[in-house]
C-alpha cells in the first residue's frame, strides 16, 4: 500500500453491541422541547369534537343540528346524513365513522363539530338534539351467543338509499370470529393422562391509558391532497385505507408523526375519530385539529379483549403433558377491531409453550353493546398464559413434581418443529427457566413458603413462576412483513438513516442507529434518523408484533453493509489494495489487519465527491423475512424467530385484607442477543410494571355497556411506590437470522406477570384464583371461601 | 364566555401581563395562551402529574390552579428549569439512565424531582418513590426515573 503515513495510527477494535446507549431523542423530550401532536398547531386551524352517544343501545330517531349550526364560530357540523359516501372502517370492515341509524355502544359518533375554538366546538356539541329509541343491552357475551338472542348487527332493513354503502349486509348470529385449531387427537391424548384439570379463567377489561391522549390534524392542499398529524403505528398501510374511506387516490395522502406518548398497540387501527377529522378537514377546507379529552381517551380507546377460558389438561405421572382442549369466548364489544385477532396468538401458546402432542382449540369472539377492543402489547397472549401456567402448578401439584422440573420437562427445544408446525431455530427457554429459578431461589422458597402457609400470622409469602412463548423474528400478518431502509452518508461521513421502522417511545431510532454505527465503524453521533414522513421515507408494514429491531434492524444493516462495500471498494483504489484488506473504524478507513489508520472517512468522501468521477454514497435496501406463511388451518410458522421468557414473581398476601404486594420479579428473558441494554432493560420494566397493573389493580369497569371508571383517579395504574424489586436477565441465543443475533423484546415482559402472581398467590395462601384483576376484596373473598368455583361450560358451535 | 382577568406573574424569570378569563386553568394559560407546551397534558384532573410546574418554589398540579390564580407568583416551567447547572444535571441523569421513553411524563417527572432535590438533597429510593408518587409513567416502569433521581442526589453529597 502506497500510503504515506507519518505516525502510524492505530484504532482498536471496539464494538457497540450490548452497551448502554441513551435514547438519541431523550435529550429534546427531557426538556419539554419534543413537539408531541397536541403541541402542534397550524395557522387557520379549527377544532373538532364528537358528540357520542347518550345510551348504550338504541335506535336513532331523529338528530337536530340547526341550533349547532347557527352557534357563532361554528364551521362546520356533520352527521352520517352528511356523509351518505362514508365507508365501513375497521378489521372487519363492520362499523361507519359517523352512526346513522343505530348506536351500539357508549363511545359511538353521532356526530362532529370544527370550531374556531374547543370552547365553541364543545358548545356546539350540547346544541346537537338526538331522539333515540331504545333497544335491548346485550352486555354479556354468554348472552350474546345464546340462540334467539337479540342480532348486533341484522341486515339493514329496507332498500338503501341509491349509492349508498352498508357497514355489511347483516349476520344471521352476533359472532365476530372464530378460529378453530386442531393437531392431533385429544381423545387419545386424555386415555393416556394420569392426571386430567379443568379450570375456567375469567380475563377483565383494561386498556392502554398512553400518557399522550390520541389525536390527530388533518390538512387538505388546494389540489385536494391530504396531510395528516397522526399517531398511527402503521402509517403505510393507513395511507391506502384512509383514501379508501375518503375515496381518494392513495399516492395524495401523506402522514407525518410527530413522536408520540404511548402506544402499546393502540394506534395499530384506524378509528371512527381519524376518518371523522378528516371528514370535517375536508368539508371546513381548513386545516381541523381532533384530540381526545383523558376522559374520552378511556371512553373511545379499545381495550384489551376479555376473555372467559375453559382449559383442560392432562399429563402422565411422570410428567409428560399429554393433551390440551381449549374453548374461549372473547367480547368483541360492539364492532371489530384487532381484538378480534388475538384468539391467533393464543393458539400459538396453548399450541406450542410446551410440547403438546394432542391440542384443540376453538374460540368465538361475539358482538355486545360493550367497548370494542383491540390490540395491546402482548395480544392475547396476558390471557393464554394465565390460563396455562396457572394449570402447569396445578398439574405439576397433581402429580407431586417441583413446578419447574415439570416445565423443564415439557419445555422446548432449539431445532424442535411443534404440532402447530412452528420451529425454533433459536430457543433460550431452558436457559430462561434455570435463570430466573436460579436467581430467584424459586425452588427453595417455594417448598418453605408452602410449609409455612399455615403458621400463625395473617402476611404470607408465595413465589410462582410463569414462562412465554412470543413471536420475535417480525410476524406474517399481512402479505408482507417487510421494512425499506435509504441511507446517505454526507462529506462530513456523518450518515442520515431513512427508515420505515416507527418509533413509539421504544428506542427504535437509537437500536437503528447503533446497528449501522457498528457496520460504519461511526460513533451515535454522526447518525440522524427520519422516520416519520411517508413522504420521504420507504415502506414498511408498521410498528408492531415486536418486529421492529428484527425487522427493521437488518434492513437497516442491509443498507450499511452497501455503503461499506461502496467505501471500501473506492478506498481500495485509492489506496492500491484490495477492499478485503481494509476496514472501518473510528470514523477512519483502517487495516483490517492491525486497525491501522489509512484515512479519515469523511476525507475520503469528500475527495469522492469532488473528483471527476463524483459520486454520493447512497443506499437502499429491503428486508423482507425468510418467507413464512400459515395455511388456513394454521400449521406452519408465523415468525422468523421467537422470543421466549420465564418470569418469577414473589409476593407478599395480607390475608386480613386480601391485599397482595408485589415484591420483587426475577424476570430472564431470551432476547437473542443484547444490542441497546439501557433500551432493552427499559423495555422489560415497563413491561413488567404494566403486567403489574394487569394483575393486581387495572380494571375497566363496565356496567350494562356503561364504563364506570372513565378517569386515573378510579382506573388505578401502578405508581412509584408499588414497583416491585426488579432482577432482569438476558439469555443471548443468536438468532441465526437476528440482527446481530437480536430478536423482539417489546411485549414479552408483560406477559408473564399475572399468571406468576396467581401462582405465587396459591404458594402463599393454597387458594387459587382464576379471574383477574386480584383486588384485595377479590383475593380477601377467595381466601374466606366467599368465591365459587368459576365455570363456564364451553359452547358448542352447532355443525 | 366567562369573564375575564388581567393578571401580572413571573413566568421562568420573565414578567408577563395577560388576560385570562376566570375559568381558565394555568395548564390551558401556559399551553393555549402563552404558547409554552413542555408542561403537558395528561388528565386534567390533578392525577398523572404530566403537568407539572412550580409556584413559588413549590410543585404543582398547573391542571388543578385556576390562571388567575397565577397573578403575583412566580411560575417555573420545564422550559424556565434550563438555566441552572443543578437542573441541568438532573436532565442529563434522565438521560443517561434510560429514564425516557415516550417522553409525555418526563417534563412533569422532571419538575418534579427538582422540587424533590430541593427539599431533599440526598434523598434514598424510597423518599424518590414517595416524591414522584403523583406521577404517572406508563412506558418505564419507574425504575430508571427513581435511578436517575437517586445519581442526582448522590453527587449533591
Ligand atoms: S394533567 Fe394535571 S395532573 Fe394530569
Ligand atoms: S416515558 Fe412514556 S409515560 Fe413516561
Amino acid at each position: 500500500m502506497n500510503v504515506v503515513a507519518k505516525k502510524p495510527r492505530t484504532i482498536p477494535e471496539s464494538s457497540l453491541i450490548g452497551t448502554r446507549i441513551p435514547k438519541m431523542d431523550a435529550p429534546e423530550k427531557a426538556s419539554g422541547r419534543t413537539r408531541y401532536i397536541h403541541d402542534i398547531n397550524l395557522s387557520g386551524q379549527l377544532y373538532g369534537k364528537i358528540l357520542r352517544s347518550a345510551r348504550v343501545h338504541a335506535r336513532i330517531v331523529a338528530i337536530d343540528t340547526s341550533a349547532a349550526k347557527a352557534l357563532p364560530g361554528v364551521h362546520v357540523v356533520l352527521t352520517a346524513a352528511d356523509v351518505p359516501d362514508q365507508r365501513p372502517i375497521g378489521v372487519a370492515r363492520d362499523h361507519f365513522p359517523l352512526k346513522g341509524d343505530r348506536v351500539r355502544s357508549q363511545r359511538d359518533e353521532i356526530a362532529a363539530v370544527a370550531a374556531e375554538s374547543e370552547e365553541i366546538a364543545a358548545a356546539a356539541l350540547k346544541l346537537i338534539k338526538v331522539v333515540y329509541e331504545d333497544l335491548p343491552v346485550i352486555a354479556d357475551p354468554e348472552d350474546a351467543i345464546k340462540p334467539g338472542a337479540p342480532l348486533l348487527h341484522p341486515a339493514p332493513a329496507g332498500a338503501q338509499p341509491a349509492g349508498a354503502t352498508v357497514a355489511h349486509r347483516g349476520k344471521a348470529d352476533n359472532i365476530a370470529m372464530r378460529f378453530d385449531y386442531a393437531h392431533g387427537d385429544v381423545v387419545q391424548g386424555e386415555a393416556e393422562s394420569d392426571v386430567v384439570i379443568e379450570d375456567t379463567f375469567k380475563l377483565h377489561y383494561v386498556t392502554h391509558c398512553c400518557m399522550g391522549v390520541s389525536g390527530m390534524i388533518a390538512e387538505f392542499d388546494a389540489s385536494g391532497s391530504l396531510l395528516m398529524y397522526s399517531n398511527t403505528q402503521v402509517p403505510f398501510l393507513h395511507k391506502r385505507e384512509f383514501a379508501e374511506y375518503l375515496n381518494m387516490d392513495p399516492a395524495r395522502v401523506r402522514i407525518i408523526q410527530p413522536p408520540i406518548g404511548g402506544g402499546f398497540g393502540s394506534k395499530l387501527d384506524i378509528y371512527p375519530f381519524e376518518v371523522i377529522c378528516l371528514f370535517l378537514a375536508r368539508a371546513a377546507r381548513r386545516p381541523v385539529k381532533l384530540v381526545f379529552s383523558r376522559e374520552e381517551e378511556f371512553l373511545a380507546s379499545p381495550t384489551r379483549q376479555p376473555v372467559l377460558l375453559t382449559l383442560r389438561s392432562g399429563c402422565k405421572k411422570d410428567g409428560t403433558l399429554t393433551f390440551r382442549q381449549v374453548h374461549t369466548l372473547h367480547d368483541n364489544g360492539a364492532y371489530t377491531s384487532w381484538g378480534a385477532t388475538t384468539p391467533f396468538v393464543m393458539m400459538q401458546t396453548f399450541s406450542s409453550l410446551y410440547r403438546v402432542p394432542h391440542c384443540d382449540y376453538h374460540t368465538v369472539a361475539v358482538y355486545t353493546n360493550n367497548p370494542y377492543a383491540g390490540s395491546f402489547r402482548g395480544y392475547g397472549n396476558l390471557q393464554a398464559t394465565f390460563a396455562i401456567e396457572q394449570q402447569m402448578d396445578e398439574m405439576a401439584a397433581a402429580i407431586g413434581m417441583d413446578p419447574l422440573a415439570f416445565r423443564l420437562k415439557n419445555a422446548q427445544h432449539t431445532g424442535e418443529v411443534t404440532g402447530q408446525g412452528m420451529e425454533f431455530k433459536s430457543c433460550g427457554f431452558t436457559d430462561c427457566l434455570n435463570t430466573a429459578a436460579q436467581r430467584s431461589d424459586f425452588s427453595r422458597k417455594f417448598a418453605d413458603n408452602a410449609a409455612e402457609r399455615n403458621q400463625p400470622g395473617h402476611l404470607k409469602r408465595g413465589i410462582g413462576m410463569a414462562s412465554m412463548l412470543h413471536v420475535g423474528g417480525g410476524a406474517k400478518i399481512y402479505p408482507s412483513d417487510g421494512c425499506g431502509t435509504i441511507l446517505k452518508m454526507d462529506d462530513f461521513a456523518n450518515v442520515t438513516l431513512i427508515t420505515g421502522a416507527s418509533e413509539i417511545g421504544q428506542g427504535s431510532e437509537t437500536v437503528l442507529s447503533q446497528l449501522v454505527c457498528e457496520e460504519l465503524g461511526l460513533p451515535i453521533s454522526a447518525l440522524t434518523v427520519v422516520n416519520n414522513d411517508t413522504a420521504i421515507t420507504p415502506w414498511d408494514v408498521g410498528v408492531h408484533a415486536s418486529r421492529t429491531t428484527f425487522i427493521a434492524g437488518n434492513s437497516a444493516i442491509g443498507a450499511a453493509k452497501k455503503a461499506k462495500t461502496k467505501i471500501l471498494a473506492v478506498a481500495a483504489q485509492k489506496f492500491g489494495c484490495t477492499a478485503e484488506e481494509l476496514d472501518l473504524r473510528g470514523g477512519c478507513v483502517i487495516k483490517a489487519a492491525d486497525g491501522e489508520v489509512v484515512t479519515e472517512l469523511s476525507k475520503l468522501i469528500r475527495n469522492l465527491h469532488f473528483s471527476d468521477k463524483a459520486e454520493l454514497v447512497m443506499t437502499t435496501f429491503y428486508y423482507e423475512p425468510p418467507s413464512v406463511h400459515q395455511g388456513k388451518d394454521y400449521k406452519g410458522d408465523v415468525s422468523a424467530a421467537y422470543a421466549w421468557a420465564t418470569q418469577v414473581v414473589e409476593v407478599e398476601v395480607d390475608t386480613d385484607t386480601g391485599i397482595v404486594r408485589m415484591l420483587k420479579v426475577t424476570g430472564a428473558h431470551d432476547v437473542g442477543r443484547v444490542l441497546n441494554r439501557l433500551g432493552i432493560e427499559g423495555q422489560v420494566e415497563g413491561g413488567i410494571v404494566m403486567g403489574q397493573g394487569y394483575a393486581l389493580t387495572e380494571n375497566l369497569m363496565i356496567e350494562n355497556g356503561v364504563m364506570k371508571n372513565p378517569n386515573f383517579r378510579d382506573y388505578k395504574l401502578i405508581t412509584a411506590p408499588e414497583i416491585p424489586e426488579m432482577d432482569v436477565s438476558f439469555i443471548e441465543s443468536m438468532d441465526g437470522e437476528g440482527p446481530q443475533g437480536a430478536k423482539g423484546i417489546g411485549e414479552a415482559p408483560a406477559i408473564c406477570i399475572a399468571a406468576a402472581t396467581a401462582n405465587a398467590i396459591a404458594n402463599a395462601t393454597g387458594v387459587r384464583l382464576y379471574d383477574l384483576p386480584f383486588t384485595p376484596e377479590r383475593v380477601y373473598r377467595a381466601l374466606h371461601g366467599q368465591t365459587p368455583k368459576l365455570y363456564w361450560k364451553p359452547w358448542v358451535p352447532a355443525a | 364566555m366567562s369573564p375575564k382577568h388581567d393578571i401580572e406573574f413571573a413566568l421562568n424569570g420573565i414578567r408577563q401581563r395577560v388576560t385570562v378569563p376566570a375559568t381558565m386553568n394555568t395548564l390551558e394559560m401556559l399551553r393555549d395562551v402563552l404558547g409554552l407546551t413542555g408542561t403537558k397534558y395528561g388528565c386534567g384532573e390533578g392525577e398523572c402529574g404530566a403537568c407539572t410546574i412550580q409556584v413559588d418554589g413549590v410543585s404543582m398540579n398547573s391542571c388543578l390552579m385556576f390562571a388567575v390564580d397565577c397573578d403575583g407568583r412566580e411560575l417555573t416551567t420545564i422550559e424556565g428549569l434550563a438555566n441552572d447547572t443543578r437542573a441541568d444535571a438532573l436532565r442529563a441523569s434522565f438521560v443517561e439512565h434510560g429514564a425516557v421513553q415516550c417522553g409525555f411524563c418526563t417534563p412533569g417527572m422532571v419538575m418534579q424531582a427538582d422540587h424533590l432535590l430541593h427539599k431533599h438533597p440526598e434523598p434514598d429510593a424510597e423518599t424518590i418513590k414517595a416524591g414522584i408518587e403523583g406521577n404517572i409513567c406508563r412506558c418505564t416502569g419507574y425504575k430508571k426515573i427513581v435511578d436517575a433521581i437517586a445519581c442526582v442526589g448522590c453527587t449533591n453529597k
